[in-house]
C-alpha cells in the first residue's frame, strides 16, 4: 500500500515540471511556419533534395602573364619601387644559386642533407616582402628564400647547414632546420603542420597583446592533410587569431601528387569552411604573391581572424637530397615548367621591361653569388662544431641531476676511449 | 617596471622570454599554512590556483573544452566572469589543436594553462608534447622556449571510469626529457604545486587525481603560496621499509602501512609528487637507511615508471638491499570496467609487497 501511495505522489509531483515541456511546445506551435532555426548552423528550409557540391573551382591571382608583362589592368605598377624589385629579384638568383651549391655540397658527401626551392623562388622571397620586421614567422622548411629576403646572410645560412658554433640550433638539428629571433623567424622543426596550431595560439596572443602584426604560417600541400591543418585553422577561426596561413601548393608531396593527397578544390577551398577568407594566387608570379599577401596582412589585422593563401607553383626539384623524383614523373614535365612557368624568368623579363634589369646583371650577380658561397663553404667545412657540453643544455632551463650524472659518465668514457670519437667536437673543460 | 620596460625594448619578437616577477611574492607552504585557510577539496584548490595565476600574471590565459562554464569538474568555476572571455575560452574539441596553441601562446611569452578533459584524451596531443613542447627549447638552441606551458588533465581510476576515463599516463611521458611531470595527492598539495607548475619555465604536465577531487578535504592556506618541483616528500618516517607512490596510491600505501605498522612492521611513506625529472636522492637516502622498497602506481606494470625507479634504486643502492624490490601495480591490461577493484594495487595487494620485502 504504502508502495502504491508513494508511486502516486511521485507520479503526481513529476506532473508539475512536466507543465514546462508543454508550454515550450506550445511556444514553438505560434513560431513562424518556415523559421529554420537551429543553434548549428544558420541555414534555411528547401524543398530540393540536393547535395551540395563545388560547381566552379577557385580562380587563381594573377598579375604578369608567363612572358612579364602585367595583363592585369587595376595593377597599380608604381607600388613597388624599383630598388625593392631588383632586390627581390636577387634574392630569387641567391637562392637559387645557393640550391645548387648545396645540393651539389650534399652529392659530394660535404653536407648531409638538403632541399632546395626551384619553382617555388617568387612565392617564399614575394610573400615575406608585404610583412613588417616585428611579425612572426612559422615555417614548414622550403622557405629559405623568406629568410633571405628578411635579411639572413649566407655566413649565417651555412651555419646550420653545417652545424657549426656558429649555428642558432647549436648543431642539433638537420640541416634546412632555421630559427632567428631577430628576424621573428620560430625554428622549424621535422613533424609536419605541427607549426600550425602554434601559428594560431601566436596570432592570438598577438590579438590580447593589441599588436597589429600577424602571424605567418607557411605549410606544403601536402601538410595540409595533417590533423594539425584542420585544428589550426579551426581554432584561429574560433578563437579570432592575427594569422595569415599560407600554403605553397607545389603539386607534390615527396612522390605523392595532389590527385592523391585531395579530392576538393585545393587548400583555398578549404577556408570557406572554417569561416576563413581564402584566395588563390599564382606563386610563380611576384607581383600577384606580393599583392595577395599584403591584403591578406591587411586583412587579417582588420578582422582580427585569420585568412588564408594558396599559392600555386611547381615542385622542380627533388623533394630533397634523399629523393630522386624521376621515379614518379617525367624529365619533360620537369623541363617544361622550367622554361615555360620559371618565376625567376618570368620577374626578370618583367625587370628587363621596365629597362631595371638585364639579363648579363643576373649573370654575373649570380656568378658573384656562386663564388662568395662556395667560399663560405670551404670555411664552414672547417668550422668547429659545437661544444660537446651543449648536447646536455637546454633539454630544460636547468640541466636536471639525472642528465648531470650522464654527462659526468659521458666524459669519464671519453677520458679511456675519446680517440674513437669525432675530433672536431670539442669537450674539453667538461666535467 | 624596469626589467617589462627593458625587455619590450630589447625584444621585438616574443619568443617566450618569461618574466616571472610573479612568483616573487609567492610564500613557501610552511609560511602560508600560518595564514588564512580554508576548508576545501582538490577540485576548489585547483580553482584558487588557477585564480591566483590569472590575477598575478597578466599573460596567464585558461583553456580548453568546457572550461567556459567552469569545467565538467569545476575546476575553472567563477574564473571566465572574473577574467573575460579573451583569458578563459572554451575551445573546439581538439586535443592537438588545445596543446598546439598552447605552445604558440607560450612562443610568444604568454602562459597558457591548457585544460585536457581527460587524461585518457592527452593522445592526439602525443605529438605536439612529444614533438613540439619538449623539444622546443633544446632544438632552437635556447632561442625560444615554451615553458609557460601548463597541460592539466584529471588522471586516474575513479570507479567507474571503463577504458578512457580511469587512465594513468604518466609513463608515456615520463619517457620524454623536456617535460616536467607532476603529480599531487590532496587539496594543499594541489595548490602550491599547480602554481609551481604554472610558474615552471619548462612545459608541465600536470595531473589530477579525480577520485580526490571531492574526497580530498583540507584546511587549504588562502595565500599565494608554492611547493617545489623535483622534491619528494617524506609522508611519514620509518626504518624497516620504504614505500613510494604519488597521487591517490599515497593514500592507498598510507592505509597498506597502518596495516603493516599493526604487524610491527615500520615504514617510511613517499610521495613523489614530480615524476619528471623524479627526486633520486630522497628516495635513494630512505632505501639506503631501510634497506627495502616497495613501489606502487595504478598504471600498467610493464615499462610503468615503477620500473625506472626499481632499476636506478638498485643501481645506486645495491649493497643496501635486503630484498628485491617490489613493484605493486595495475595488471598489464587495458583499465577495466567491472572488474576494476581486481586490477588496482589496492591497500590489501600493497600489505602483501611490504610484507614480502621485509621477511624475504
Amino acid at each position: 500500500m504504502s508502495f502504491l501511495v508513494n508511486h502516486c505522489v511521485g507520479s503526481l509531483g513529476s506532473m508539475r515540471p512536466l507543465q514546462a515541456p508543454l508550454r515550450a511546445f506550445a511556444r514553438f506551435l505560434s513560431v513562424d511556419p518556415n523559421d529554420c532555426s537551429f543553434p548549428g548552423a544558420k541555414t534555411r528550409y528547401t524543398d530540393s533534395l540536393e547535395f551540395a557540391e563545388t560547381k566552379e573551382t577557385i580562380p587563381t591571382y594573377r598579375v604578369l602573364d608567363h612572358s612579364g608583362s602585367i595583363v592585369n589592368k587595376s595593377y597599380d605598377d608604381s607600388q613597388i619601387p624599383k630598388e625593392d624589385a631588383i632586390q627581390l629579384h636577387k634574392n630569387m638568383l641567391m637562392l637559387n644559386t645557393l640550391d645548387i651549391i648545396l645540393l651539389n655540397a650534399q652529392r659530394q658527401g660535404r653536407v648531409p642533407f638538403h632541399m632546395t626551392h626551384y619553382g617555388e623562388e617568387a612565392t617564399v622571397v614575394g610573400s615575406a616582402y608585404p610583412l613588417k620586421a616585428d611579425d612572426e614567422i612559422f615555417a614548414q622548411y622550403r622557405e629559405v628564400g623568406v629568410l633571405l629576403q628578411r635579411g639572413m646572410t649566407l655566413e649565417q645560412i651555412m651555419a646550420t647547414q653545417f652545424g657549426t658554433k656558429e649555428d642558432t640550433g647549436k648543431g642539433r638539428q638537420m640541416p634546412m632546420h632555421f630559427g632567428s629571433k631577430k628576424l621573428g623567424f620560430h625554428m622549424i622543426s621535422s613533424p609536419l603542420a605541427t607549426q600550425m596550431p602554434h601559428a594560431s595560439g601566436a596570432g592570438y596572443a598577438l590579438r590580447l597583446s593589441g599588436k597589429k602584426n600577424v602571424v605567418v604560417c607557411y605549410f606544403g600541400d601536402g601538410a595540409a592533410s595533417e590533423g594539425d591543418f584542420h585544428a589550426s585553422l579551426n581554432m584561429a577561426a574560433t578563437r579570432g587569431a592575427q594569422t595569415l596561413f599560407f600554403c605553397r601548393n607545389n603539386g607534390f608531396a615527396i612522390s605523392t601528387p595532389t590527385s592523391e593527397q585531395f579530392k576538393g578544390d585545393g587548400i583555398a577551398s578549404r577556408g570557406f569552411g572554417y569561416g576563413i577568407p581564402s584566395i588563390r594566387v599564382d606563386g610563380n608570379d611576384m607581383l600577384a604573391v606580393i599583392e595577395v599577401t599584403k591584403k591578406a596582412r591587411d586583412l587579417t589585422i582588420e578582422r582580427k581572424g585569420p585568412v588564408l593563401i594558396e599559392a600555386m607553383s611547381y615542385r622542380r626539384g627533388h623533394h630533397s637530397t634523399s629523393d630522386d623524383s624521376s621515379l614518379y614523373r617525367s624529365k619533360e614535365e620537369i623541363e617544361f615548367w622550367e622554361k615555360e612557368k620559371n618565376p625567376i624568368k618570368r620577374f626578370e623579363q618583367y625587370l628587363i621591361g621596365k629597362g631595371w634589369w638585364t639579363e648579363a646583371e643576373s649573370e654575373s650577380f649570380s656568378k658573384e653569388v656562386r663564388s662568395k658561397t662556395l667560399q663560405l663553404v670551404s670555411k664552414a667545412e672547417l668550422e668547429e662544431k659545437p661544444h660537446l657540453s651543449e648536447l646536455f643544455k637546454d633539454v630544460y632551463d636547468e640541466i636536471p641531476p639525472n642528465l648531470r650524472v650522464q654527462q659526468k659518465e659521458l666524459v669519464e668514457h671519453l677520458k679511456i676511449h675519446g680517440d674513437r670519437y669525432p675530433s672536431n667536437v670539442p669537450w674539453d673543460g667538461m666535467e | 617596471m624596469l626589467t617589462s620596460t627593458l625587455n619590450g625594448f630589447l625584444q621585438t619578437h616574443g619568443f617566450g622570454e618569461r618574466l616571472l616577477s610573479a612568483s616573487v611574492s609567492a610564500l613557501t607552504l610552511e609560511e602560508a599554512m600560518k595564514g588564512e585557510k580554508k576548508k576545501i577539496n582538490l577540485y576548489q584548490a585547483v580553482n584558487n590556483a588557477l585564480d591566483i595565476a590569472l590575477s598575478t600574471d597578466d599573460k596567464a590565459v585558461v583553456f580548453g573544452e568546457d572550461v567556459g562554464f567552469g569545467g565538467v569538474f569545476r575546476c575553472t568555476m567563477g574564473l571566465k566572469d572574473k577574467y573575460g572571455g579573451e583569458r578563459v575560452f572554451n575551445t573546439p574539441i581538439t586535443e592537438q589543436g588545445i596543446v598546439g596553441f598552447g605552445i604558440g601562446m607560450a612562443a610568444l611569452g604568454y602562459t597558457p594553462i591548457a585544460e585536457i578533459q581527460f587524461a585518457d584524451y592527452i593522445f592526439p596531443a602525443f605529438d605536439q608534447i612529444v614533438n613540439e613542447a619538449a623539444k622546443f627549447r633544446y632544438r632552437s638552441g635556447n632561442m625560444e622556449n615554451c615553458g609557460g606551458l601548463t597541460i592539466r588533465a584529471p588522471c586516474g581510476a575513479v570507479g567507474h571510469g571503463g577504458h578512457y576515463h580511469s587512465q594513468s599516463v604518466e609513463g608515456f611521458f615520463a619517457h620524454q626529457p623536456g617535460l616536467k611531470i607532476v603529480i599531487p595527492r590532496s587539496a594543499i598539495q594541489a595548490k602550491g604545486l599547480l602554481l609551481s607548475a604554472i610558474r615552471d619555465p619548462n612545459p608541465t604536465l600536470f595531473f589530477e587525481p579525480k577520485i580526490l577531487y571531492r574526497s580530498s578535504v583540507e584546511l587549504v592556506p588562502d595565500a599565494d603560496y608554492m611547493i617545489p618541483l623535483g622534491k619528494a616528500e617524506v609522508v611519514k618516517s620509518g626504518k624497516d621499509v620504504t614505500v613510494v607512490g604519488w597521487g591517490t596510491q599515497v593514500h592507498v600505501l598510507q592505509e597498506a602501512c597502518d596495516m603493516a605498522e599493526k604487524d610491527g612492521i615500520s615504514c617510511e611513506l613517499i610521495d613523489l609528487r614530480t615524476i619528471m625529472p623524479w627526486d633520486q636522492e630522497t628516495v635513494e637516502d630512505s632505501v639506503r637507511k631501510t634497506g627495502r622498497l616497495v613501489v606502487a602506481h595504478e598504471e600498467t606494470k610493464t615499462a610503468g615508471f615503477g620500473a625506472e625507479i626499481a632499476a636506478h634504486i638498485q643501481d645506486r643502492c645495491f649493497l643496501h638491499l635486503e630484498s628485491p624490490i617490489q613493484r605493486v601495480a595495475g595488471l598489464d591490461t587495458p583499465f577495466p570496467l567491472i572488474f576494476e577493484k581486481f586490477y588496482l594495487p589496492d591497500k590489501f595487494k600493497c600489505y602483501e609487497a611490504i610484507k614480502r620485502a621485509v621477511n624475504y
